[in-house]
């Protein structure tokens, strides 16, 4: 036993060995999914001497937001560039003093270059800026053209987009859907259907918990509930294994994909589906679900150096690049009206337009108001749906219990 | 000179040990018990609350579901594997051929790690797809939807911890029956004790130290059951164990709310009470082991 903690501890020094470089520095951008930013990094590299860019990827938002958490409170291992999924700047915006202040680095000449709604989210009450926005989660409607043609529908993008006006109708095409299931996860529908109920969801402005008076949460509630009852959900949870693999079986034929998605549908469908997936607008008025921000920890000891490599990956053209890597739609306006952008079409989604079919969903959307526990509430939420879907409780039981395990949890 | 060092050496070779345990067990003991007696949230130490944590925590029927389901998994868990275990050593007690294969063969699931298991036995019991189901349709009993009840998530979890640990336990015991005197057999033989009557009356008494350390070890465990649970759910909030905490474990329920919740003076109350409960079990488990001598 103690040789092999022997040989850990040399593996462990030499490990730390191999990260110092010659003489240069080493930026650790730390991500969650996919941010599409590769080709910049060699880009950055090459136009920088001396900087080496190293990314740390966790594949699930739910994996990487702990350990944010750890490397934050703990002051070690954050690296030097973190990406912020909006639901969680919400709750780091009360702890801003754990964040480079990018106005020291000269990002407040920057607010231009940013949807006026996505820059302020990220700026506290006395004006330190603590992130610079990357992406914002455009609507869209995956679906497998193929699964749509041998249930007897139009195929077409324009002509399926025309079929769900509004969320009624999706219901009402997907029961048309026989032996396949119509889309992969209550959970995930249900999030965009709440996505497009107003200004708020579970919090109002002031941070109070409205999750039983908004009405906007129950209409949600009720949709996706009646979506259920109607046998529609495959019930698989999203980013599980069973997820993933239900899009190489063609387990839905549809998956409501906000734009930061199609990265993920094209690499879990694999090569062998290209061309079966397109995309189409979104039922219901277009609105935003997540989108992330770039910050500096505190602990970095090259926030310097971080804040130009974060300024650079936000700026116009490096949202067009990472738009056309991976689709996470820009939050530049610049980059949003660039030909490059709205011209764009994706190959692997049958030359989809996805900047004009993205363009058109921000374009519709309110910024929506999120609040502090707003990611532990909707854990809560999606649960009691899973278990109306596993039929163990009634949807008014279900609904009583997401309220009431919402109320326990802001006490 | 001399005398000092002399007298100073023994406690220089021990302590190594006592340092790393100050370290990283006595510290982390003592400070989380100071954060639990504090409101204590992603922005950093608040306001000292005394007990509340823990007041809160007596009414949460969430802390009190992942205790029941903790001590389910550990009986369903613990009582068959050390039962497997025991029949196991035995059998490997004889004179066989291939004995040291077989040796290691069980010792084989040890090496591999648990979340390759989870995932593997993840696999097996899936709802839509899983060998347990197709099994169980062979017999014409309809698929079972693994997740949804505490009766098949408990049982589909105890056995990747069963299939762990069973042979672990079987050496442990095959190494104390090794050391059980042959004449005793021999005159039990002699007077005519059936194989059985031999396990029970003469094996089972004689390695009783090691049952005892074998219970408490799995003990413990068992109430720090995490992974299993963890990689069985799967999903964003596989944290929760189920849609309706179905198998939610005590540890998964600590880190739910440390780093989940982020309510890091409740995650460090739930750790105190795992440490309450474990010690409070070892000690039962102890007193019972040693009563029946």
């Amino acid at each position: 036993m103690s040789r092999l903690f022997a040989l850990a501890a040399v593996v462990a020094l030499s490990a730390c060995g191999a990260q110092a470089t010659d003489d240069g520095t080493t930026l650790i951008v730390k991500t969650f999914s996919q941010f599409g930013y590769e080709d910049l990094y060699r880009e950055y590299e090459a136009s920088h001497p001396g900087i080496k860019i190293k990314e740390e990827n966790i594949g699930k938002l739910g994996d990487y937001t702990p350990k944010l958490q750890q490397w934050m409170q703990t002051g070690k291992g954050a690296g030097d560039v973190v990406a912020l999924e909006e639901g969680i700047l919400v709750q780091f915006m009360a702890r801003p003093d754990q964040f480079a202040d990018l106005r020291e680095h000269g990002a407040a000449e920057l607010e231009p270059n940013f949807l006026p709604w996505k820059w302020k989210q990220a700026v506290t009450g006395d004006g330190k800026i603590v992130g610079l926005g990357t992406d914002v989660g455009a609507q869209g409607m995956c679906y497998r053209k193929d699964l749509f043609a041998q249930a007897g529908l139009p195929a077409d993008r324009d002509q399926v987009g025309a079929l769900w006006p509004t969320w009624d109708d999706y219901i009402e095409v997907g029961k048309r859907f026989k032996g396949t299931k119509f889309f992969d996860s209550s959970g995930g529908v249900y999030q965009n259907v709440l996505m497009q109920q107003g200004d708020h969801t579970y919090y109002d402005t002031s941070n109070k918990l409205v999750i039983d008076s908004n009405p906007g949460v129950l209409k949600a509630w009720e949709t996706t509930v009646r979506m259920i009852e109607a046998g529609l959900s495959a019930n698989v949870d999203q980013w599980s294994p069973q997820w993933n693999a239900g899009f190489k079986n063609g387990a839905f034929a549809t998956i409501p994909c906000p734009s930061w998605m199609l990265g993920t549908i094209e690499k879990q469908s694999g090569p062998e589906l290209k061309g079966k997936w397109d995309v189409t607008r979104v039922p219901g008025d277009g609105a935003v679900r997540g989108g992330s921000f770039l910050a500096v920890p505190k602990q970095s000891k090259h926030q310097k150096q971080a804040a130009e490599l974060a300024k650079f990956l936000t700026s116009a053209k490096g949202q067009t690049a990472a738009f056309k890597s991976k689709n996470n739609f820009p939050s530049s306006p610049q980059a949003i009206d660039d030909p490059a952008v709205r011209e764009f079409t994706n190959p692997y989604f049958g030359d989809a337009p996805v900047g004009k079919i993205f363009g058109e969903s921000v374009k519709a959307l309110k910024p929506v108001y999120l609040g502090p526990d707003n990611i532990a509430i909707n854990d809560r939420v999606v649960n009691a749906l899973t278990a109306v879907e596993q039929r163990k409780l009634t949807p008014d039981e279900a609904w009583a219990k997401a309220v009431d395990d919402a109320k326990r949890l802001v006490r | 000179m001399r005398s000092v060092t002399e007298r100073l050496s023994p406690y220089l070779f021990v302590a190594p040990f006592f340092v790393i345990f100050a370290a990283f067990g006595l510290f982390p003991l003592v400070y989380t018990a100071w954060v639990s007696v504090h409101e204590w949230d992603i922005a950093g130490p608040g306001a000292f609350v005394g007990l509340d944590n823990y007041v809160t925590l007596f009414g949460d029927p969430d802390f009190w579901n992942a205790t029941y389901n903790t001590i389910g998994m550990l009986v369903l868990a613990t009582v068959p594997q050390l039962f497997c275990a025991l029949v196991l050593a035995s059998l490997l007690n004889q004179k066989l051929r291939g004995l040291t294969f077989l040796r290691m063969g069980v010792l084989l699931p040890i090496v591999t790690s648990v979340a390759a298991v989870g995932i593997v036995f993840s696999q097996i019991f899936d709802r839509d797809a899983g060998m347990a189901n197709g099994l169980l349709g062979l017999l014409g009993v309809q698929p079972v939807d693994w997740h949804a009840d505490k009766w098949s998530s408990w049982t589909a979890i105890a056995t990747m911890v069963n299939w762990r640990w069973t042979g672990y336990n079987a050496l442990i015991y095959l190494a104390a029956m090794q050391a059980v005197p042959r004449d005793l057999y021999e005159a039990a033989t002699v007077d005519g004790a059936s194989k059985v009557r031999q396990f029970f009356s003469i094996t089972v008494p004689n390695i009783r130290p090691a049952i005892l350390f074998t219970v408490i070890m799995s003990t413990i465990a068992g109430m720090q059951l995490f992974t299993e649970p963890l990689i069985f759910g799967q999903g964003g909030f596989a944290i929760s164990g189920g849609s309706l905490r179905q198998f939610q474990t005590l540890s998964m329920f600590m880190f739910e709310k440390a780093f989940r919740d982020f309510d890091y003076g409740y995650g460090s109350a739930v750790a105190w009470l795992i440490f309450v409960l474990i010690t409070l079990l070892a000690v039962v488990n102890f007193l019972i082991t040693r009563r029946s001598r």
